[in-house]
């Protein structure tokens, strides 16, 4: 394609045109649609990779999963109209209850313990002035190494016979536990891994917001006789709000998709205690074969973190015109 | 050069009380984070090299008796980790390299080249961030099963990692917005010169991206390496399959020092690149997510 003109020494002013011929009209103003036509070529040709890929990958997989909820659905031999009937089948399934409940209260530990623990640790961490380096790789060190190690490391940790956490309680004298192995204790030992595993990133995220907070806003506090606990209320938590909410958000999302944990960890066990959606979506489809039921729960899924999203845009956005 | 203020003023840390809590909020500091984090990793390296017997010995011992190496040489063999993680190496590369590619293409486009409709497809494609990747697990494993049109199946094959990981709207808006924020006249100016468009790509934006590069370098590797789900559904052939999935799947009926051993070796890679990279990787992330 012929783009304006290539890269030349010859100085511009001096078109070597026999006199006798006249000069060719110029592309770019002779067709200025043509040039467009060209351009836009060049665009998605740049765009066209991606693109497929996205089409291929996301868009296409969501208007699929809400088509094949509607199924009954064979691979290979395509799908038939099974109008709601996928929905009741998963609804009337007590794993569905228990799937739900976990998930949510899986979410709710992870925010509670996955919120207070990194804010006060990047509130700490930010305070201190020595071996900050030192600091921050320790902290990242967990979420680099691969979420099915620190799974497996856990295991054992929790292990009923040799594990290190029963240990540890014996070390010093306290009643041991189930851990992951008891119907009520299993959930949360799951949130302790989770939280563990994934720290490191939210305490760096708060560190940055944190360093972001004008020094003056704290002498002024301080002049004006805030404490250190009204300093953090006052100061603290308004400038870094925003950060907050976004992190509580992208938390929710992330630990509604829980499955590693369970899946290595308990199995989903016992009893159901730690079976997720995401698990049950797993199961419906490779265990099952019933992949028109994993689209349902995959829809309602969506549906609920979609909705998840709408709040929090809202919020935010509010939470900017207030600022 | 004087540190910033922060929550605690300079003139409270400098008096002798301040001091003494300061040291004391340190120490605790510092044995928290070895105790919660370097220890299990410190736990970890040295249960691989008990005997079998030790390792499942109460009261455990905090330092190995006898230090057997031959945990490690089991793993290597009876786990076939060369064979894993040469899948790893194989499936991360190749994610890395498309997603650099097309991602920065069509990231350069959408900033620079103005297409018809691009509003459009940018919606479309941050949207996809709103939507949880691993819901759509299942429609994207049919997807994938079965291609549309050409009726190909990518199971039991890297591009089947490969493709979707290109679908990364994440970091196709990182280098986005990137590009958006370079000098305008740097690049007008190399238009001017008659540079076509992939010169000005290569030659211009690449070489001064190379900050968000290396980001999305490291994003792309590590979430190929870390992603369980995903992989455990394309690869069900044994000798396709990464070693997250294989130690997984390995785990039930093989000795415990093995399978730990198996877990340090799976570690090291990540470990390695985050200890080398470290600098980039945590100003990465902390810039991620206070400027999303």
């Amino acid at each position: 394609m012929t783009t304006a003109s290539r890269p030349s020494l010859l100085p511009p002013a001096a078109p070597r045109v026999p006199k006798g011929k006249p000069r060719p009209p110029v592309r770019r103003t002779a067709h200025p649609w043509r040039r467009r036509l060209a351009d836009q070529a060049h665009a998605y040709a740049f765009l066209l990779g991606g693109l497929l890929c996205f089409a291929l990958f996301s868009w296409y997989p969501a208007i699929r999963a809400v088509v094949i909820a509607f199924q009954e659905y064979t691979p290979g031999s395509g799908g038939e109209w099974a109008g709601t009937a996928n929905f009741t089948r998963v609804l009337h399934d007590p794993e569905f209850a228990a799937a739900w409940r976990n998930t949510l209260a899986f979410t709710a530990l992870a925010l509670l313990v996955g919120f207070a623990v990194p804010f006060l640790l990047a509130l700490v961490l930010n305070e201190l002035r020595h071996a900050k380096a030192f600091f921050r790789v320790v902290v990242y060190l967990p979420v680099m190494i691969p979420p099915v190690v620190s799974a497996l490391l856990w295991k054992w940790f929790y292990d009923p016979g040799a594990g290190l956490a029963n240990e540890a309680l014996r070390f010093a004298h306290l009643p041991t536990s189930t851990w992951s192995n008891g119907a009520d204790t299993a959930l949360i030992s799951l949130v302790i891994v989770a939280t563990w595993a994934n720290m490191g990133g939210t305490v760096l995220v708060y560190l940055a917001a944190l360093q972001g907070i004008p020094g003056e806003l704290y002498e002024a506090a301080e002049l004006d006789g805030a404490g250190l606990l009204q300093r953090i209320r006052h100061v603290t938590v308004p400038q870094t709000r925003f950060v907050i909410l976004m992190l509580m958000l992208l938390q929710i999302i992330a630990t509604m998709q829980v499955f590693t944990e369970p899946f290595v960890i308990t199995g989903g066990g016992p009893e159901n205690a730690t079976v997720t959606v995401l698990y049950l979506i797993y199961k419906y489809a490779f265990l099952y074969n019933d992949f028109g039921g994993a689209c349902a729960l995959s829809v309602m899924l969506l549906l609920l973190l979609g909705a998840f999203s709408a709040v929090y845009l809202r919020l935010t956005r509010s939470g900017e015109d207030d600022a | 050069m004087t540190a910033p203020r922060t929550l605690v003023s300079p003139a409270a840390l400098a008096r002798p009380r301040g001091r003494a809590v300061y040291w004391t909020v340190f120490t605790g500091v510092v044995l928290l984070f070895a105790l919660a984090f370097l220890f299990p990793v410190y736990w970890m390296a040295t249960g691989a090299m008990k005997s079998p017997d030790e390792v499942t010995r109460t009261p455990p011992t905090l330092v190995p008796e006898q230090w057997h190496l031959g945990g490690y040489a089991d793993a290597w063999e009876l786990m076939r980790l060369p064979t894993h993680l040469w899948n790893t190496v194989v499936q991360a590369a190749g994610a890395w390299l498309l997603q650099l590619v097309l991602c920065t293409a069509a990231a350069y486009a959408l900033s620079r080249l103005r297409p018809a409709f691009g509003k459009v497809v940018l919606g479309g494609i941050l949207a996809t961030l709103m939507v949880p990747a691993q819901a759509l697990v299942v429609p994207k494993y049919l997807t994938v099963a079965d291609l549309p049109l050409i009726h190909t199946s990518l199971l039991n094959d890297p591009l089947g990692i490969w493709l979707p990981a290109v679908a990364n709207a994440f970091n196709l808006y990182l280098l986005k917005r990137f590009f958006d924020r370079m000098p305008r006249d740097v690049l007008e100016a190399a238009e001017i010169d008659g540079a076509g468009r992939v010169r000005v790509l290569w030659s211009i934006v690449l070489p001064l991206s190379r900050p968000v590069l290396g980001v999305v370098s490291i994003f792309a590797l590590v979430a190929v390496w870390q992603d369980f789900l995903w992989p455990l559904m394309v690869f069900s052939d044994t000798d396709e399959q990464p070693i997250s999935v294989a130690l997984v799947q390995l785990s039930q009926n093989i000795p415990l020092t093995v399978l730990v051993a198996a877990m340090v070796i799976a570690s090291i890679p990540m470990v390695a690149l985050f200890l080398v990279f470290q600098r980039h990787i945590i100003a990465g992330v902390g810039a991620g997510g206070t400027k999303g």
